[in-house]
């Protein structure tokens, strides 16, 4: 037996250490996954005004950088019972559905490719059949023999160069590369592709939320204003202007939804499908628990109860159990819990029990290692990633986890997708539960949502047409108007995953805010029952071909797409801010 | 074999003489702050070694700064994207978030830079490094950030700090700072690593261009740009987001907004009263505006929250909490930055 150690885990966001056990074949019998930073953002929230706290949490993740804002402020508007108006959920649908969309393909292509496309090998390929195999993938634009060869020639010439930087010290000599040349230049011409794209595609966050990374939001609907002016009745009708969201604005969003509807379409799909034809062993590994949780997205009409009409649906799957999708109550303290048997933070009821959001604590309580190391001891705390469960049980939150939940509750399109899919891989249901079917899902779940774009861009042109031009509801802004205590939850399906932030305002005030994450679900260390959360499962059974190069590891990690950022936050509830710092023997 | 082409090579190609190729290096060396032999040393190596060696360390951060790199450029106006920069200018030898390698392979890439480039690199830093008895609270691979830091810092030429937590400490350094995490500068007035010339490029993010406009700065003239007192760009940090704010007329003629979606705000009334803390917020924002021009957080309807100031988060009065100080800017009149242009490749 020994330990592969791989830290830093690249290619994700933040800080993500494995250590793996291995049999004499090379074989992963143990995982564990530890996060190794923790900034402790909601001991800083404390106290802080409510109508804050989205600036705050956002900056828990610049990545997914929508999320933890939107959430935040559904948090507190649930609190409150602050309704919104109509054009501000569709433009958060908007906002949202753009970062999803966004973020998948910018991880498959800038964060997971590498695990499966050899630049070495594509800098050798023929750029016309690379043109002959894009043709016959889709028809999108850019694919002239003379665009792959000038790709080709500035790879080469890249690595030639000596200075191979980004790709330096690389896996590309390992035999678990198998994709032939042209596709491997096909896909690193998308990966190039992707980079001017994405930049593009997130200027809807800019007309919306003045930025991004990091746009604004406000409780109360969106800061965002339709630009107006007065006629000649002094009557105020939209205009074109130099501030808020005016025609030329709309027009571009529009254009924007037009080309991330393309490029998902033409390009991320069918690489995705590609890629997963090439590696369809994959889809044979990596599956991790089969219990699978969605809190829901897109709330598709203005009822108070913004649950009630999701695009996406929130439920529990147990067991692959597709045919009983479980109703799931974020206010129910028997149901989301969070464990700290090996994670660096104490409970005062002791480090084994459970703790739903609302009652959560966290005080940190480092005992690991205080010098250079080697090992962590995975017997004892190895995390800053506490351990979440569902009724008990680990769940896998995420894609696959949504592409599931849609296809159970009977989502035509998202039905269709995903049989198609694995009609022309031919291959059975059960390969969604793996590695790659992980990497299908998503970008079923970015195609799916890439189309609603424009369905809610519709909705919002259509109201505004008639008439309609609210967009930020200023009723309970003052807190003033607030009562003297409230809880509320906000949630989002968030590209990770399910993300869940549970609030309580005291005079005014946060007294008590606590954030439950799609990759702490996912990354999540053992409980006191040792049972692994679904890296650590999902890891359990693969083969290093080379063990010092631990290419099949990294495949099945990037394929949750960490977040290690959001993973690990922390809430002190009231008395607790002593820092417990233990010198490990 | 392909010819391998310098930076020397490429200033020639400019027009650059040999001998003002060493003027050039002498200078970048004064800059650098970097004396007596290593002055000769650096001459020679920026003569051979073609692209710069980059190492990018995240500390606690929240990746919003490389996101904000990514964001980068205009292929219409300006040659600030990363892929340019990565693939022409610079080799990024190390970056958690981009990199192929990982585990083991990855250090070795970052210590065979260091060991290739000792004296030469340049370090970005984006995250705050927390300290005292929150060291260990962010390590990776067996070490703290800090130790990291240290570690790879005692080399470095340059230390560009992209982003107010490694400029300043930023978010995980607002009170009660539970970690005890500081910014780069303030370690090392501390003493608690080495000091080295240093940049800061602050905003949460920075606006995409600041970062890469900064870096071609240094790549074009060899010389840290004029800096400000907290070591900023004037070139970018020179004016308020209120002196080039589109909704200053309004603030001029004393027209506000009283809340989000009223009368004035939908007229693109001043957002004052809203917390605006564009008048004491040095950044680009509204010189530059996000995401290929498309806008600015004041532009788009939400106050500017100022954080590309230190201590932006304990602004008394919060997000919404009104500014009562008003900076001055350069006095310049409202203009699009004139970003260093990299060559056409």
């Amino acid at each position: 037996m020994s330990t592969v150690v791989i830290d830093p885990i690249t290619r994700i966001e933040g800080h993500l250490r494995i250590e793996a056990e291995t049999d004499g074949s090379g074989m992963i019998t143990k995982a564990s996954a530890s996060g190794t930073m923790v900034r402790g953002i909601e001991i800083i929230l404390k106290g802080r005004d409510p109508r804050d706290a989205w600036a705050f949490t956002q900056r828990i993740c610049g990545v997914c950088t929508v999320v933890h804002a939107l959430t935040s402020v559904r948090a507190v508007e649930n609190a409150l019972g602050y309704a919104i108006p109509a054009n501000a959920r569709h433009i958060r649908n908007l906002m949202m559905g753009t970062q999803l969309v966004q973020d998948h393909v910018t991880h498959f292509y800038q964060l997971a490719s590498m695990d499966w496309v050899n630049v070495v090998s594509a800098s050798q390929a023929d750029a016309t059949a690379t043109s002959n195999l894009q043709k016959c993938t889709s028809d999108w634009h850019n694919n002239s023999p003379a665009y792959f060869e000038a790709v080709r020639q500035k790879l080469a010439g890249f690595i030639a160069s000596g200075q191979l930087g980004l790709f330096g010290n690389a896996y590309f000599d390992h035999p678990a590369y198998k994709l032939p040349p042209e596709m491997n230049l096909m896909l690193f011409a998308h990966w190039l592709e992707a980079l001017e794209w994405q930049r593009k595609a997130l200027r809807v966050h800019a007309v919306f939320g003045g930025r991004n990374p990091h746009p604004n939001f406000a409780i109360g609907g969106v800061p965002c204003t339709f630009n107006m002016s007065p006629n000649a009745a002094g009557v105020l009708v939209p205009a074109l202007g130099t501030t808020g969201v005016d025609q030329t604005g709309l027009d571009l969003v529009q254009n924007c939804i037009t080309d991330m509807r393309e490029f998902v379409a033409k390009v991320y799909r069918p690489d995705a499908l590609a890629l997963g034809s090439h590696y369809k062993d994959w889809f044979g590994r990596g599956e991790s628990l089969g219990n699978f949780l969605t809190f829901g997205e897109y709330p598709q009409n203005d009822n108070a109860d913004i649950s009630s009409s999701l695009f996406v649906p929130r439920g529990a799957i147990i067991g692959r159990n597709l045919s009983n999708v479980q109703p799931v109550d974020l206010r129910n303290p028997d149901e989301v819990q969070e464990f700290v048997a090996h994670s660096w933070y104490d409970y005062s009821m002791g480090k084994n029990t459970g703790l739903h959001p609302f009652q959560g604590e966290t005080t940190l309580n480092y005992t690991g290692p205080q010098a250079n190391y080697q090992n962590l001891d995975v017997n004892q705390s190895y995390s800053w990633v506490k351990a979440p469960r569902w009724k008990g049980n680990a769940m896998e939150v995420g894609p696959l986890a949504r592409v599931l939940m849609m296809y159970a509750t009977g989502n035509r399109t998202a039905r269709d997708h995903v049989d198609r899919a694995l009609r022309d891989l031919e291959l059975p249901f059960s390969a969604m539960y793996s590695t790659m079917g992980r990497t299908l899902a998503q970008s079923i779940d970015a195609h799916l949502v890439a189309d609603e774009l424009q369905v809610w861009f519709n909705q919002l042109t259509a109201n505004v047409a008639g008439g309609d031009f609210h967009t930020h509801n200023a009723a309970k802004f003052d807190p003033a108007t607030w009562p003297a205590t409230a809880q509320g939850v906000g949630f989002n399906e968030a590209p990770r995953g399910a993300l869940g932030h549970w609030l309580t305002i005291n005079g005014g005030m946060i007294e008590n805010y606590q954030c439950v994450v799609p990759t702490t679900w996912n990354a999540a260390p053992r409980d006191a029952a040792g049972n692994g959360g679904p890296y650590e499962k999902a890891l359990v059974g693969h083969v290093l071909a080379v063990p010092d190069k631990p290419l099949e590891v990294l495949r099945t990690i990037h394929s949750f797409n960490p977040c290690m950022a959001c993973a690990v936050h922390l809430f002190d509830p009231l008395q607790n801010e002593t820092l417990n710092v233990t010198v490990s023997a | 074999m392909n010819k391998q082409i310098t930076v020397s090579d490429s200033l020639y190609d400019q027009g650059i003489s040999r001998r003002s190729f060493l003027k050039f290096c002498a200078i970048t060396a004064s800059s650098l702050a970097i004396t007596g032999v290593a002055v000769k040393a650096f001459t020679q190596a920026l003569a051979v070694a073609r692209h710069p060696s980059v190492i990018w360390l995240s500390f606690q951060a929240c990746t919003g700064c490389s996101e904000s790199l990514m964001r980068s450029g205009n292929p219409l106006t300006d040659r600030l994207t990363v892929e340019n920069l990565i693939l022409n200018f610079v080799s990024l030898d190390f970056h958690g978030t981009l990199q192929v390698a990982a585990g083991a392979q990855a250090e070795a890439a970052r210590r065979a830079a260091m060991e290739e480039n000792f004296g030469k690199y340049v370090l970005i830093a984006d995250g705050g490094i927390p300290t005292g008895d929150g060291e260990w609270l962010s390590a990776e691979n067996g070490q703290s950030a800090l130790g990291l830091l240290r570690e790879t810092i005692e080399g470095a030429a340059l230390v560009i700090n992209v982003g107010t937590c490694a400029s300043f400490g930023g978010l995980p350094a607002a009170a009660p700072n539970p970690t005890k995490a500081m910014g780069v500068g303030d370690l090392m007035a501390a003493g608690l690593v080495p000091s080295r010339a240093l940049l800061n490029i602050s905003g949460c993010p920075p606006v995409p261009e600041v970062i890469t406009g900064s870096i071609a700065y240094f790549l074009v003239n060899g010389a840290l740009p004029p800096l400000d007192s907290l070591r900023r760009p004037m070139l970018y940090f020179g004016k308020t987001v209120h002196d080039c704010c589109p909704r200053l007329p309004h603030f001029e003629a004393g027209r506000f907004a009283a809340s989000f979606d009223d009368d004035g705000a939908r007229q693109g009334h001043c957002l004052l009263l809203l917390g605006c803390k564009g008048p004491d917020t040095f950044n680009a924002c509204t010189t530059n505006k996000w995401n290929q021009g498309t806008s600015s957080p004041t532009q788009a309807g939400h106050g500017c929250i100022g954080c590309s100031e230190p201590n932006f988060w304990d602004h008394s009065g919060g997000v919404y909490g009104i500014v009562d100080e008003f900076e001055l800017g350069d006095g310049t009149a409202c203009a699009t930055p004139a970003h260093p242009q990299l060559p056409v490749v």
